[in-house]
């Protein structure tokens, strides 16, 4: 599903060859040639090897059950709209269901996360205050820190607290980002200037209107950033919600699919219904990134990280 | 106008914030000691809540909600961290391999006491598994899977191919066909599910874990496993059979066409042709596994679960009385075979009722759970411990790279790597081994 963030725009950006080896003191002519023919070459490897895997998914989600291992791998089959019924009809349509649980946890989770970035990382960049590079650093190690290893003693802790099994248990985790907060910050102390932020208080404004009215507007670009990490993160999550959810009605569709494929040896896994179901539910993340591309600059955030 | 996008989400963050407050509050639906005795029961078999449903209906005063999981491995950790936490469901579908893990997480309670003289109805090497060999009672079962050989009836005839009765004559088979048909193959030895070996060792008489007093004693490397090894070893180095994993489309391809004759697999095999190899419709027949003994039959079991009640259970009472209408009334088993599509493990319902006609896709052989009962009755002890996981992780690794080798001798070290893997993790777990 990651397959979907294919670094495409930056390609486009460096003309082939631009990057790589041709320093100004060398003389131009024949050696340029096999230098801009290797990286085109590397970049359209990695773009098979990106794209192959969806041309899959797209492909197997027309065949039915009967073609699926018999027919060559990439004829398309007959059976997608059976497929599709067939999916939808599946314990009366719980995949919708996990589907909307999916949107509810990636969406709140990364609108929630992102103000939480945003209102955090500006606070890093623009104020001084005591501690300001010891926070930054223990956040910066909860970046280099893999969620994975946080969900046991996070479910732990929510089963403390009474909350496993809830929606809740999946949601609070999602919210706090180490990544989203070192962006925005990155991004604020690039985008928002010093200079302004202290003409706003001159002119009387107060922390809270100059970070709303001023600041936020000008983060906007990074903020879509954080947004859409935040929600790809969250939609492709597996193990938070395995570990926390008990009750398949809340399950995201991640999971959904999982119950899918692993139903005990006596039943052979469902894999028409899997893979028609793993390609809608990629659905949704590309029709979010074509709707906020616009929002998104990666300029801005090229620009920011390297800072 | 500037700051519209950034109120709105703003007010969009706050009101977010508030439902999602509202959708948990009522997240811990506390037991109260009145009213019915609400239970949870985490299961993976398709159709299970409409079982469930069945019982609701009769049994106002216990209240069954089942919460669909997937089956596996994963499934055991994620009970073992729920139970620390004290959050297990008070049911659980458990394999039969997991429930030492279970029991030695105390997850497990014993229910000897609620449900009394429910043996009688599971075959005696069904039953010894889910008492562990003690007087204690951890989990009903629920499906088993003995094994059985099965085999491309329409081929066999073509090749003159005699179904055999021992493994002798499953070898002496394989070779003949290679001899006839050079690029057809009888079978192939799968390195990637472990339960088939376990359940071909198990046939032979192997008992993987046992105890002593308070220690635990690991066989992997018995001279039992150590014949089925040496055998299968055999075959694939002199070429006789494939070394091909299955559930590969690879595997799908080779039972679809006929590049392979032969399946050793278990009572389930025919739900998995009907997806592998959906062209062999009506070409397949089944018979009893190959021996080691002709005089003495046996076979070994390849997946099948039970129904534990877990410690952390409130009405331990009600959640046994409903796992033993499950597994041992008729209608419940009905309805399983019917929904879940499973073999149950008890004797009386593995014939007529829902199983009086074969499966579809062995329509050709009319008496095929008439035989599959007699198969099951034969079922050898097994025999699991608390680290099955490690013992078949394993497997995997060194019986795949054995396979890959095609060398006899590598099968056997293969076996002694998982024994030696197998008793390391347990001491490691600070488990007392014994020799």
């Amino acid at each position: 599903m990651s397959a979907t963030v294919a670094p495409g725009p930056r390609d486009t950006r460096y003309p082939p060859g631009a990057r790589a080896g041709s320093p100004v003191s060398r003389p131009a002519g024949a050696r340029r040639r096999p230098g801009r023919l290797v990286p085109t070459a590397v970049l359209l490897l990695g773009a098979v090897y990106c794209l192959l895997p969806v041309a899959w998914v797209l492909v197997a989600a027309t065949k039915s059950g009967r073609e699926l291992f018999s027919t060559f791998t990439f004829l398309p089959g007959s059976g997608f709209a059976d497929n599709l019924t067939d999916l939808s009809a599946y314990r009366d349509g719980v995949y919708w269901r996990w589907m909307a649980n999916s949107a509810f946890y990636s969406g709140l989770g990364a609108l929630l996360s992102t103000a939480v970035s945003a209102l955090s990382g500006y606070t890093l960049a623009v104020h001084r205050f005591r501690g300001r590079e010891a926070v930054f650093n223990v956040l910066l190690a909860g970046v280099l820190m893999p969620p994975v290893i946080l969900a046991v003693p996070q479910y732990l802790l929510m089963a403390e607290a009474g909350l496993a099994d809830s929606y809740l248990s999946v949601l609070l985790p999602s919210i706090l980002s180490p990544y989203g907060v070192y962006l925005a910050r990155i991004y604020a102390a690039a985008a928002v200037p010093a200079d302004l932020v202290e003409a706003s208080r001159m002119d009387g404004a107060g922390e809270w209107r100059i970070f709303r009215a001023i600041a936020l507007p000008m983060m906007l670009p990074g903020l879509v950033t954080v947004f859409l990490f935040q929600f790809v993160a969250v939609w492709n999550n597996f193990l938070l919600p395995y570990i926390m959810l008990g009750d398949d009605e809340k399950f995201p569709v991640t999971l959904g699919l999982y119950t899918l494929l692993q139903q005990g040896s006596n039943t052979p896994a469902l894999y028409t219904l899997v893979i028609t179901g793993a390609l809608l539910a990629i659905v949704p993340l590309i029709a979010l990134f074509l709707l906020i591309q616009r929002f998104w600059s990666l300029d801005l955030l090229s620009g920011a990280v390297k800072s | 106008m500037q700051s519209t996008p950034l109120r709105r989400l703003a007010a969009a963050s706050l009101a977010a914030a508030l439902s999602a407050a509202a959708l948990t509050g009522c997240g811990s639906s506390g037991d109260s000691g009145s009213g019915p005795a609400e239970l949870t029961y985490w299961a993976w078999a398709p159709g299970m809540d409409k079982v469930a449903e069945l019982w609701n209906k009769e049994n106002p005063d216990i209240q069954v909600t089942v919460k669909k999981q997937a089956s596996g491995d994963d499934l055991v950790t994620k009970i073992l961290t729920a139970a620390k936490a004290g959050e297990a469901p008070d049911l659980v579908q458990a394999e039969y391999q997991a429930l030492p893990t279970l029991v030695s997480g105390d997850v497990l309670a014993d229910i000897s006491d609620e449900v009394k003289d429910a043996g009688k109805a599971f075959p005696a090497g069904v039953w010894q598994q889910v008492t562990l060999g003690s007087d204690a009672v951890y989990a009903l079962p629920q499906d088993s899977g003995p094994m059985m050989f099965y085999y491309r009836e329409d081929l066999f005839e073509q090749y003159g191919l005699e179904v055999p009765g021992t493994w002798q004559e499953f070898a002496d088979t394989a070779r003949e066909l290679k001899k006839q048909a050079p690029d057809k193959a009888l079978t192939t030895f799968s390195s990637n599910d472990s339960g088939l070996f376990a359940g071909l060792a198990q046939q032979a008489g192997a008992k993987w874990w046992t105890t002593s007093g308070e220690q635990w004693k690991v066989g992997i490397d018995d001279a039992a496993t150590r014949k089925v090894a040496d055998f299968w070893g055999g075959l694939v180095e002199e070429g006789a059979i494939d070394n091909q994993p299955m559930y590969t489309p690879a595997w799908n391809k080779a039972m679809n066409t006929g590049e392979q004759l032969a399946w050793v697999s278990a009572v389930w095999a025919p739900g998995t042709l009907t997806t592998a190899a959906p062209d062999t419709k009506g070409k397949w027949a089944m018979a009893p596994l190959p021996q080691w003994d002709a005089s003495k039959e046996r076979t070994g079991s390849w997946g099948g679960s039970t129904t534990g009640v877990s410690r952390d259970c409130d009405h331990p009472e009600a959640a046994a009385e409903f796992a033993t209408w499950l597994n041992t009334d008729p209608e419940a088993l009905a309805a399983l075979v019917k929904e879940g599509g499973i073999y149950p493990a008890a004797t009386a319902a593995q014939t007529g009722g829902a199983l009086a006609e074969p499966p579809a896709f062995f329509a050709n052989q009319p008496d095929f759970y008439t035989e599959a009962a007699e198969i099951a009755k034969t079922t050898a002890p097994a025999a699991w411990g608390p680290n099955v996981n490690v013992a078949y992780g394993t497997f995997k690794d060194e019986f795949g790279k054995a396979a890959k080798s095609k060398k006899a001798e590598a099968f056997a070290t293969a076996l002694e790597s998982m024994h030696r893997a197998t008793v390391a993790d347990l001491t490691k777990q600070g488990f007392g081994v014994a020799g």
